[in-house]
């Protein structure tokens, strides 16, 4: 339970809290302890890293699915197959509905109305993602994910030649936004965030042609790449937090095991939200495994990155639970 | 020791806040920034809304354009059934219009060569109202006769050709040329001594039409217009009137054919779904 909480409010933006000790189990206890007297070797770390450099298995596997799954909808639209009709927002898979489920909600507060179509596709989805880990929607599906990924990579290289500097915000924002845009469409009538939605509007723009909503998702990057490392995702996109919430007793994890891990923090490094890597601290880990908490896509950054294995995909469901 | 004390005792320097706090400050402050910016941004969308700036026609069985812009979740599955492609998306100048879709009838209006309202039932929300059945319950807009001192049998003149430049795209349903495949209007050569071409490109007229003949649509009954949308009337002092009357859809076939520039006959946006009950 304590686990729950902890991953809902990091999902929400409170920073991660150090656990007391009654709560790490005494298997955890122990390796902290033998862990406290040893010295990072960094040269070793750094070999083992470069050992694993360059392959970003789960990289290359992320970014297939992401663009086949948009691409579908494009190859469906232009040879008229009807296999995945619509656009990412809301669209049809083999005759079956489907609707995003942050936009089904905006639909729902702003028209006052549960719509069956809706509903079918919603529940439909809520399954799909519940089982396939809830955030993951963001990283192998979101095409703005893609987007804020490569203008990532160039804020990473401005700021290594110290050009530019992240401006963090408080994650908490994030939260805000999202209970303003629900009483923005509740009391407006208007699906507000819809039409400022840099997913929809990608989305909408590989399969239907480019729109001048292009201009503020460019507009969004370059904020991203000059401002604020991947500001939207981390501080805006209340879509993050809509999948963030079915994701919580998803079955689908990043786990982190706590024996082999060198505590140097590759992973934080390239992790979109960093926070829910806090377990890899030195003895931040309640057990010897621990899921890694809702907020994380399970894009696999830190499982490419991690260079003694510590964290890998698991699907099963949670022990912490008990 | 104690003059050491008295010496080491703090001057009362400025309140300093230490690092961690200011730098925290600073963030919360930006973060307050942000909010502001992102909200105001979207809420930009507001304007062209409100003042109505890009007045549109909704595709067929739209809702009242409050609760359509409510409850339209913007994915395209109406344009992707059209077989005319008479549906686009709007833009970021429609606001919270963004992504929603349109008909530009004088480009491409909606012919009803789908047969069976494929938009409608393609919809996912019923921001295209699944209680429109057939063709004849639809209220897109009303056909008006805009520029009367332009529409050819107005003046009593007959039109000999094609239709419009040979730009243009438009695609129509001529049933006794193809019965499945909508052709290009411009690949039709037209000779009618007074023009009376909105009238025959009517899709309500043409299913009045059928009827009549006994040969209602998908041989269903239902699908037979109960009352006419236009046809033409002589005028005192010569020449001929398209008369718009209670039948017409607003579909803008009507527009989309209309032979001289700019078009006689516009469909009128304020007469729609709002006003119009069907
Ligand atoms: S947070 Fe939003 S924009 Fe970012 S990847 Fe997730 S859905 Fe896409
Ligand atoms: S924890 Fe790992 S898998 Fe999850 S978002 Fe961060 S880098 Fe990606
Ligand atoms: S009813 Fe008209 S707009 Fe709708 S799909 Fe059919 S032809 Fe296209
Ligand atoms: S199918 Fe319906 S919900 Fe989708 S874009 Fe068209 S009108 Fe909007």
């Amino acid at each position: 339970m304590k686990y729950l909480v902890e991953s809902f409010m990091q999902l929400l933006g409170r920073a991660p809290t150090k656990p007391e000790k009654d709560d790490i189990t005494p298997a955890a206890q122990e390796i902290h302890f033998y862990k406290r007297g040893q010295k990072l070797d960094m040269d070793e770390v750094r070999r083992l890293h470069d050992e694993k450099q360059g392959k970003n298995k789960w990289l290359k596997r992320r970014w297939a699915t992401l663009l086949f799954v948009n691409l579908l909808f494009v190859v469906s639209y232009y040879f008229d197959i009807q296999l995945l009709e619509g656009a990412l927002t809301a669209s049809r898979f083999l005759g079956f509905h489907m609707a995003d489920l942050n936009s089904a909600l905006q639909v729902m507060l702003a028209f006052k109305t549960v719509l069956i179509n809706l509903l079918i596709g919603t529940v439909t989805v809520f399954v799909l993602w519940f089982l396939v880990g809830g955030r993951s929607f963001c990283s192998w599906v979101c095409p703005y994910h893609l987007l804020s990924e490569w203008a990532e990579k160039i804020h990473l290289w401005l700021a290594q030649k110290k050009l530019v500097k992240d401006i963090p915000f408080h994650r908490a924002i994030r939260s805000v936004f999202y209970v303003i845009f629900a009483l923005l469409a509740f009391a407006t009538g208007y699906t507000v965030f819809e039409a400022i939605s840099p997913t929809g509007i990608v989305s909408r723009a590989i399969i239907y042609g480019p729109s001048l909503a292009l201009l503020w998702v460019l507009f969004l990057l370059l904020f991203e790449i000059f401002v604020s490392r991947r500001a939207w995702c981390r501080y805006v996109c209340p879509i993050g937090i809509t999948y963030g919430v079915v994701g919580l007793l998803s079955p689908m994890r990043v786990t982190y095991v706590l024996e082999d891990c060198k505590h140097e923090g590759d992973c934080r490094k390239v992790c979109l939200v960093p926070h829910v890597l806090d377990v890899t601290i030195k003895g931040r880990a309640t057990d010897t495994r621990v899921p890694v908490g809702a907020d994380c896509t399970r894009c696999g950054m830190c499982v490419d990155v991690c260079p003694t294995n510590s964290l890998r995909y698991e699907f099963s469901w949670l022990e912490q639970l008990k | 020791m104690t003059d050491d004390k008295s010496k080491e005792k703090p001057v009362k320097k400025p309140r300093v806040l230490d690092r961690k706090t200011q730098e925290a400050r600073r963030r919360f402050l930006r973060s307050l920034g942000l909010a502001a910016g992102v909200v105001s941004a979207s809420l930009v969308g507001f304007i062209p809304v409100v003042r109505g700036y890009n007045p549109r026609l909704r595709p067929p069985g739209a809702l009242a354009e409050d609760e359509f812009l409510a409850s339209c979740i913007k994915c395209g599955q109406c344009i992707q059934v059209c077989p005319v492609e008479a549906i686009k998306l709007t833009d970021i100048m429609d606001g919270f219009g963004n992504g929603t879709p349109h008909i530009d009838a004088r480009a491409q209006a909606c012919d009803f060569s789908c047969d069976g309202l494929q938009c409608v039932l393609a919809c996912p929300t019923g921001s295209l109202s699944h209680d429109t059945n057939y063709p004849h319950q639809v209220r897109i807009g009303f056909a008006e006769l805009a520029r009367p001192d332009l529409c050819l049998a107005m003046q009593g003149k007959g039109f000999k050709g094609r239709i419009r430049d040979a730009s243009f795209k438009g695609l129509f349903r001529y049933a006794e040329l193809n019965r499945w495949q909508p052709l290009p209007v411009r690949g039709q050569e037209f000779d009618r001594e007074i023009c009376d071409l909105c009238i025959v490109h009517c899709p309500i007229e043409i299913r009045r039409n059928q009827c009549e003949a006994g040969h209602p649509p998908a041989d269903d009954p239902n699908q037979c217009p109960p009352s006419r949308a236009i046809g033409l009337e002589p005028v005192e002092g010569g020449g001929m009137r398209p008369v718009i009357y209670e039948g017409c859809v607003g579909c803008g076939a009507c527009e989309m054919v209309c032979p001289v520039t700019p078009a006689a006959i516009v469909v009128d946006m304020t007469k729609n779904a709002d006003t119009v009950t069907a």
